[in-house]
C-alpha cells in the first residue's frame, strides 16, 4: 500500500458529529407488523377512513411483492417484524406556540443546530422539524398562511387538507410502486407537506428536519410538494440520527407535482449515521423520491448531497410530462469506510422539447461502494427531447469502488442524448502540489473534493452549500494523503 | 542556507542520486545542468519531499534544521518553495483561492495574521502585474486547460505571491518561447535578494542569460561532476554533455 494510501485510510476515522440519544419519554408500538399494526398507527394519529384504507390497500400490496435484489448492495436481510413502526415523544397534547415544545426535543435540535424558536432563526428559512415518527414544530407557518402557502406536517395535512391530500397522494409514486414505496404507504408516520398556490412565490426556503432517536425504530415519512400554476419553492431536508449497533430502517416518499410554469427546488442533506468504521450500525437508506412535471414549462430540481446511510437507496426522479418541460439532478455522494450507494436518477422524457441534465459526483473512500445508476427514457411524443448526463466518480485510495450503470430507453429519432462519464482518483501528484504550496493533507482533500463536487455545490441553496462542503469534511476527515 | 551532504535518493528501488554534496548560501543562485536522466529533477523533488522519491543516506540542512525531517507541507511553510517541471490541475478549484489557502497557511505558521481577501486580492493584482499574468488566470481552476507556457508562468506567479526563502525552478524553461521565457525570468530576478536563495534546474544554457548564476554545477548518471562559475554554463553549451560520460564513468570507479 503507498504511502497516499495510508493517509487516506487514517483520514478516514472521525466520529459522527451527531450520534447522541435524547432522553425523552417515548410511546413506541411494540415491535413486529401486520394489519393490526397498520390499524394502530392510523388509530394513534386520528386519522379519517379514507386514510387507513389506503394505507391497508398498500400493506396488503406489499405482503405480495419482494423486496428488490438487483441494486448493487448488500446487506444481510431485513427483519420487517423486528422493527417498531410508531414512535412519538409521549406528551400528546396539542402545542399552541413552539414554545411548548418538550425542552429535551428542543435541545436536541439546538444541538444539531436546527433552533426552533422563530426570533433565533436568523436566516429565511421555515422548518418543519420531525422526531421519530412525529412532526414536532412547524416554524412561521403564520406568516406563510398569509400567502396561501400550506406548510405543515403530513398529519395535519391529512385533517385540515383531505382533498388536496387525496387529489395528489400516490399520484406520482403510487401506492404499490416498489416494495419500499409500499412499506412506506401502508405505515408511514408523519413527514411535510407544501402546497405553493397559483402565481405565488415562496419567499422562504422551506426546510424539513428528520431525526431518528428511539432504539429499534424505522422512520417511514411521506412528504408531498405542490406547486400550482406558475408557483415556485424551493425546500431543503436534512436528516440526522444517533449512532447504534444495529441497523435501523428508513424507508421515505418524497412526491412533487409541479404545475404549469410551475419549479420545485428540492434539496437534500442526508447525514443519517453511517455505521461504525468497521461497518457495524448504521441507517438502511431506502427512499422513493419522483417529481412529476405535469404542466408545461414547469421545472423539478433535485439537489442531493448523500454522505450517511450504511445503504443508500435512491433516484430522485422527474417525469416531464408538460412540453418544454425540465427536469434537473445533481447528486454528490460519499461512501466511506463500509458505506454503500446506489443512487442515481430517472428521467422521463414524455412531452415535447422536454430537457433533463444529470450531473453526478461520487467520491469513494475506505472500502466505500459507490454506484451511480441512471436511466434516461424517451417517449415516442416526446420530440426534440434533450439531456446531457455527466456521471464522474472519484477514488480515495484503493480498497473502493465505483460503479456506473447508465441506461437509455430512446423511441424517438429526434431525441439527443449525451452522456460523459470520468473516473479519477485523487493522485499522489495532486496531493503534493498542494503540499508543497503549504496546504496540509487535510486541507488539500477537503480542496480537491469540493473541487470536484463544485457543479453540484452552487445549485444548492447557500446557506445549505457552506453545511455540504463542512458536511464532506467531516465524511472524509482521516481518508485521504 | 542549505547543506546538502552525500545525499543518496532511490525512485522505485533504483538509486538515482548516488551521493549529492552541494552548499547553497542565502542570496546565491546556484544554476544544476545535466543531460536528461542524470538526476536534476530528482534532486528538486527530493528537496521538496515528493514521497515518491526516498532518500537512502545523506542529510539536508535547511536554515540549521534537518529538512528531511519535515513533511512536505511543513517544508514549504517554513519558506521552500518548487516550481514544478509539470505542474498540476486540479479541476474545480480557484487558483485565487488555492493561493490564498496557501499563502494564510504559510502566515498561520509564522504566527502572522491571515490576510482577508481584500487584502489578498490587492497582493494578487500587484504581483500579477510584474508577471504580466492575466488576471482571468487567477480565476480559473489550478492549472486546469492551461497552456503548457501559462502553467510555468502560474508556477512563477505563485512564488512571487509565497515569497520563499529557497525557490527551486524544476526546468521552467521547459515549453516556454522566448517571450514567456523573459518574463518569467525578469520575476525571478526581481525577487533576487541577500536572504533569498534559489536553485535552478534545467537542461539548457538558454535560461542562464536571463537568469545569472553564480554557480553553476552539472549533474551526470547521478553525481555532481563539474561546479564552477557561470563560465562553466558556456562551455557546456559549446561542448554539450557529451565529454561528460567520461567523467561520470571516471567518477564510478
Amino acid at each position: 500500500m503507498s504511502t497516499a494510501t495510508q493517509q487516506i485510510e487514517e483520514l478516514a476515522n472521525t466520529e459522527y458529529k451527531y450520534g447522541f440519544v435524547t432522553d425523552v419519554e417515548q410511546d413506541i408500538v411494540p415491535v413486529g407488523l401486520n394489519e393490526g399494526t397498520v390499524r394502530l398507527i392510523s388509530g394513534k394519529k386520528g386519522e379519517p377512513d379514507w386514510m387507513l384504507e389506503w394505507r391497508l390497500k398498500s400493506f396488503r400490496a406489499w405482503l405480495k411483492m419482494t423486496e428488490p435484489n438487483w441494486q448493487n448492495v448488500h446487506h444481510p436481510p431485513i427483519d420487517y417484524q423486528g422493527t417498531s413502526y410508531y414512535a412519538a415523544p409521549s406528551e400528546k397534547k396539542k402545542l399552541n406556540s413552539l414554545d411548548e415544545v418538550d425542552p429535551e426535543i428542543r435541545a436536541a435540535f439546538d444541538k444539531l443546530g436546527i433552533p426552533l424558536n422563530e426570533q433565533k432563526l436568523l436566516s429565511n428559512v421555515a422548518v418543519d422539524a420531525v422526531f421519530d415518527s412525529v412532526s414536532v414544530a412547524t416554524t412561521f407557518r403564520g406568516k406563510l398562511a398569509e400567502m396561501g402557502i400550506i406548510f405543515c406536517s403530513f398529519s395535519d395535512a391529512v385533517k385540515d387538507h383531505p382533498d388536496l391530500v387525496k387529489q395528489y397522494m400516490g399520484s406520482v409514486v403510487p401506492h404499490m410502486d416498489n416494495y419500499f414505496a409500499a412499506l412506506n404507504s401502508a405505515v408511514f408516520t408523519d413527514g411535510s407537506f407544501v402546497y405553493i398556490p397559483k402565481g405565488v412565490r415562496c419567499p422562504m426556503e422551506l426546510s424539513t428536519y428528520f431525526r431518528i432517536n428511539a432504539k429499534n425504530t424505522g422512520q417511514f415519512e411521506r412528504t408531498l410538494i405542490i406547486a400550482d400554476e406558475g408557483a415556485y419553492v424551493s425546500y431543503l431536508e436534512g436528516c440526522t440520527a444517533p449512532m447504534r449497533d444495529e441497523n435501523q430502517l428508513h424507508a421515505a416518499v418524497v412526491e412533487l407535482v409541479a404545475h404549469t410554469d410551475a419549479t420545485i427546488k428540492y434539496s437534500t442533506v442526508q447525514n443519517w449515521y453511517p455505521g461504525d468504521k468497521n461497518g457495524k450500525g448504521g441507517i438502511y437508506n431506502f427512499v422513493t423520491k419522483r417529481g412529476i412535471c405535469k404542466g408545461a414549462r414547469s421545472k423539478i430540481t433535485w439537489t442531493q448531497v448523500e454522505t450517511g446511510s450504511a445503504i443508500t437507496w435512491k433516484y430522485p426522479s422527474c417525469i416531464l410530462l408538460g412540453d418544454d418541460s425540465v427536469g434537473e439532478f445533481y447528486s454528490v455522494a460519499v461512501t466511506n469506510n463500509y458505506q454503500q450507494a446506489d443512487t442515481g436518477t430517472k428521467m422521463i422524457h414524455l412531452g415535447k422539447n422536454t430537457r433533463s441534465t444529470i450531473v453526478s459526483k461520487g467520491i469513494s473512500a475506505g472500502k466505500g461502494q459507490n454506484t451511480y445508476r441512471g436511466a434516461v427514457k424517451i417517449g415516442k411524443n416526446a420530440t426534440n427531447a434533450r439531456n446531457y448526463s455527466q456521471c464522474d466518480s472519484l477514488l480515495l485510495g484503493d480498497r473502493c469502488g465505483a460503479h456506473t450503470f447508465p441506461y437509455l430507453e430512446i423511441k424517438n429519432s429526434t431525441a439527443k442524448v449525451e452522456h460523459e462519464a470520468s473516473t479519477s482518483k485523487i493522485g499522489e501528484d495532486q496531493m503534493f502540489y498542494c503540499e508543497q504550496r503549504g496546504i496540509s493533507k487535510e486541507d488539500a482533500i477537503n480542496m480537491i473534493v469540493n473541487g470536484f463536487c463544485k457543479d453540484v455545490f452552487r445549485e444548492l441553496p447557500m446557506e445549505f452549500a457552506v453545511e455540504a462542503q463542512k458536511l464532506l469534511g467531516v465524511s472524509l476527515e482521516g481518508s485521504v494523503g | 542556507m542549505l547543506d546538502v551532504k552525500n545525499l543518496k535518493v532511490r525512485v522505485a528501488d533504483k538509486e538515482i542520486l548516488r551521493g549529492i554534496t552541494l552548499s547553497v548560501k542565502a542570496g546565491e543562485v546556484h544554476a544544476i545542468m545535466g543531460p536528461n536522466g542524470s538526476g536534476k529533477s530528482t534532486f528538486a523533488r527530493a528537496l521538496a519531499g515528493h514521497p515518491g522519491y526516498e532518500v537512502t543516506d545523506g542529510t539536508v540542512t535547511y536554515q540549521g534544521r534537518d529538512l528531511l525531517d519535515m513533511d512536505p507541507d511543513e517544508r514549504a511553510r517554513e519558506g521552500v518553495f518548487m516550481a514544478f517541471q509539470y505542474p498540476v490541475e486540479i479541476p474545480g478549484v480557484n487558483n485565487a483561492y488555492f493561493l490564498k489557502a496557501a499563502l494564510n497557511a504559510k502566515r498561520k505558521h509564522h504566527g502572522l495574521e491571515e490576510l482577508d481577501a481584500m487584502d489578498f486580492m490587492a497582493l494578487m493584482t500587484e504581483k500579477a502585474k510584474i508577471l504580466d499574468v492575466d488576471e482571468k488566470m487567477l480565476q480559473r481552476s489550478v492549472n486546469e486547460g492551461f497552456s503548457g507556457g501559462e502553467k510555468k508562468r502560474n508556477e512563477i506567479f505563485h512564488m512571487a505571491v509565497l515569497e520563499p526563502t529557497l525557490a527551486v525552478l524544476d526546468e521552467t524553461d521547459s515549453g516556454l518561447d522566448i517571450d514567456a521565457l523573459r518574463i518569467v525570468s525578469q520575476g525571478v530576478n526581481a525577487m533576487r535578494s541577500p536572504d533569498r536563495s534559489f536553485i535552478v534546474v534545467t537542461h539548457y544554457q538558454r535560461l542562464l542569460n536571463y537568469i545569472v548564476p553564480d554557480f553553476v554545477h552539472v549533474l551526470s548518471d547521478g553525481l555532481l561532476v563539474r561546479s564552477g562559475g557561470r563560465e562553466l554554463a558556456l562551455e557546456l553549451e559549446e561542448k554539450g554533455y557529451g565529454w561528460l560520460e567520461t567523467a561520470a564513468a571516471g567518477a564510478r570507479t
